[in-house]
């Protein structure tokens, strides 16, 4: 019985590791949802919000002045992206803004070198990342609050995004925005407005992701690999798709540690490493939209 | 053969440039083992990076990791056959790579653009993993410094940095010159063909899947003689943490910033990022005489390597090769322009 109960273990302490990738990827989800580019700069973005977020806690600031401080951070953040660098590459090739948002990365990462110094930063929370008693009393499973914090804010965003994109008036300019812009923008879509909104929003979202990953492995520049890891949740579940955000994260998250569990100690660990990306493989040649994205249909 | 009057002509200034020239006037070792070696190596490897991305089109992001393929096939050759001499080795450590090449471009044939790009992030992940976890590919080295041997061609030692530096450029000079000679024949022709738009290509009867896997392995190829050539005559040293996924990045920059689509664009882009980081060390030290610190010169480096880009995107997307085509066209004695002009997309010098 221990043996599966381990095993739930493992999966458990996956998923909710998963949530923490699902964050990541919904901010290249907002983005790639309403302009179909993808956003590289995005976990740059992440460790440039959480960094900044800190840093003005360092300075003295409160914890929620210090959030909605950074929370405008952001915005202008969003608001220089879209005039420099989106608007004027409006009608160039998808590489070549790829490209840009690489560029911006390195802006960003640098950025916030300069502005808060290179040291590693704790982030309390005040949520520690042990078991919960509660639940190791009733159940006998070790699962970190932290973990299930993280899965439960992820799980709010994720509901509310998705809700907003549905029913709103301005996710249908979003969802409109990203089908057409020319047409979008015709029927009188404000499409600055949009992507402004747009990117505001994956600043927060990566501003909530980085407070997350931040809690629990500190505040370093490591987090900006962190992106790298997203994509093969984003390839799982789908570019434009919210929900597949949280599903493919969900995926990775269950698999790579149930792999690294299971089979690491044979090749002495660091299947984490490649596994996602190997996983993601698989997928492209069976799905290559993902479970919840867009067909892609070319039409030449 | 494709060469024209005037490419023998750079031909021969180039080589005089590099075999005469350079050894007569630059007489301090640093130079050579700081800068002309690991420009050439990395120029070697931006070509891989260019034939597979530039050329044809496939956004692959896996460079440092068949860099590392070759590295360590090299190691392995010399140290188990070395018999069959140094530059046997350095091409079958070439053809090595070139086999993961293959084997992780597979994916293009299904997927394009960022799909393929995360696929190819798995090669660099997985092969860097492979030979740091199998004991085999370091010899079971315990230590956890394996020094590169040393290069003897035909029994005579190639170990000071001049002598390498000749071994290096010889290399270099002959893949670059079968590397335009690809570009400019059919191949390269049938790679553009499959990156402008594959869907044409293929109706008129070019095979997607010999042109995609033959890019990917000839990119391999280049990327893993680069590689080797680097860890034996710049690291001197190997380890797979030199082959990360920052070098990766910085490949990708050397043929982004130089220019995607011309062999030009990978020795100027290799230029670059090679010597911007020592050119903003050297201000930084020369007018505020080290008082700004080393995090604040490396910001400033990030920032403006991120604005270079976006600016280069925004302005040039053909990089610099292309300001250099353009400054050579406003100095040239051409007062008329040719009847025929190349456009800059089939540019292949």
């Amino acid at each position: 019985m221990t043996e599966f109960l381990f095993f739930l273990e493992v999966v458990l302490a996956g998923l909710l590791a998963g949530t923490m990738y699902s964050l990541v990827a919904l901010g290249f989800v907002l983005i790639y949802k309403a302009s179909s580019t993808f956003n590289f700069a995005q976990g740059a973005m992440v460790f440039f919000a959480v960094l900044s977020f800190v840093g003005f806690m360092e300075l003295g600031l409160p914890f929620t002045v210090a959030f909605i401080v950074t929370i405008l951070l952001m915005v202008a953040v969003g608001y220089a992206t879209q005039r420099l660098v989106i608007q004027p590459l409006m009608n160039e090739s998808e590489d070549t803004v790829l490209m840009a948002t690489i560029g911006l990365g390195f802006v960003l990462e640098g950025l916030a070198q300069a502005a808060w110094g290179v040291e590693v930063r704790r982030l309390d929370l005040g949520i520690g990342d042990f078991p919960i008693q509660w639940i190791v009393d009733n159940t006998g499973l070790f699962i970190s609050a932290l973990d299930l914090t993280a899965g439960l804010v992820a799980a709010f965003l994720i509901i509310g995004l998705a809700l907003i994109f549905r029913y709103t008036k301005m996710g249908l300019g979003l969802r409109a925005v990203a089908d057409d812009p020319g047409a979008a923008s015709s029927i009188g879509i404000p499409l600055s407005s949009i992507m402004l909104m747009v990117w505001s929003a994956a600043g927060v979202v990566a501003l909530v992701a980085g407070m997350m990953w931040g809690a629990r492995a500190g505040v370093q520049f490591a987090l900006v690999d962190l992106a790298l890891k997203a994509l093969p949740v984003l390839i799982i579940g789908g570019f434009s798709s919210i929900p597949g955000a949280i599903v493919g994260g969900l995926i990775i998250g269950a698999t790579e540690k149930v792999l690294e569990v299971y089979i690491g100690p044979y090749f002495g660990g660091g299947i984490e490493g490649w596994a996602p990306f190997v996983l993601a493989i698989f997928f492209l040649l069976w799905r290559p939209e993902g479970l919840f994205g867009e067909k892609i249909i070319r039409r030449v | 053969m494709n060469y024209t009057k005037s490419d023998m002509m750079n031909l021969i200034v180039l080589l005089g440039i590099g075999f005469a020239v350079v050894p007569f006037v630059v007489q301090t070792d640093y130079w050579y083992s700081s800068i002309l070696i690991p420009w050439l190596c990395l120029s070697l490897a931006a070509i891989g990076q260019q034939i597979v991305m530039g050329y044809a089109g496939q956004l692959a992001l896996g460079a440092a990791g068949f860099m590392a393929a070759g590295a360590f096939a090299l190691f392995n050759l010399e140290l188990r056959l070395p018999f069959l001499g140094f530059p046997v080795n350095l091409m079958l450590s070439g053809l090595i790579a070139a086999a993961f090449g293959i084997l992780f471009g597979l994916p293009s044939l299904r997927v394009r653009g960022i799909y393929l790009m995360v696929a190819t992030l798995a090669s660099q992940f997985f092969i860097i993993w492979m030979i740091d976890k199998f004991g085999w590919f370091k010899n079971y080295d315990t230590s956890g410094i394996i020094t590169a041997q040393d290069i003897v061609i035909f029994g005579k030692p190639f170990t000071s940095p001049l002598e390498m530096y000749f071994v290096v450029l010889v290399v270099v000079v002959v893949m670059t010159c079968l590397a335009i000679n690809m570009a400019r024949g059919s191949t390269g022709r049938n790679w553009m063909a499959v990156r402008d738009l594959d869907v044409a290509a293929e109706s008129m009867g070019i095979s997607l899947l010999r042109t995609k896997l033959q890019a990917f392995a000839i990119s391999a190829f280049f990327c893993g003689v680069a590689g080797a050539l680097f860890a034996f005559t710049y690291l001197k040293s190997m380890e797979p943490v030199a082959f990360d996924i920052k070098l990766s990045f910085r490949i990708l920059f050397m043929v982004i910033l130089g220019g995607l689509g011309t062999i030009n664009g990978a020795f100027i882009g290799a230029a670059f990022i090679l010597l911007f980081p020592v050119v903003l060390n050297t201000l930084g030290n020369e007018f505020f005489h080290g008082m700004i610190d080393a995090t604040i010169i490396s910001s400033i480096e990030l920032v403006v390597f991120g604005i270079l880009i976006i600016l280069f995107m925004i302005y040039e997307p053909l990089g610099m090769a292309k300001l250099w085509e353009n400054l050579k066209l406003r100095f040239s004695s051409r007062k008329t322009t040719p009847a025929i002009k190349t456009s800059p997309e089939t540019n292949v010098s």
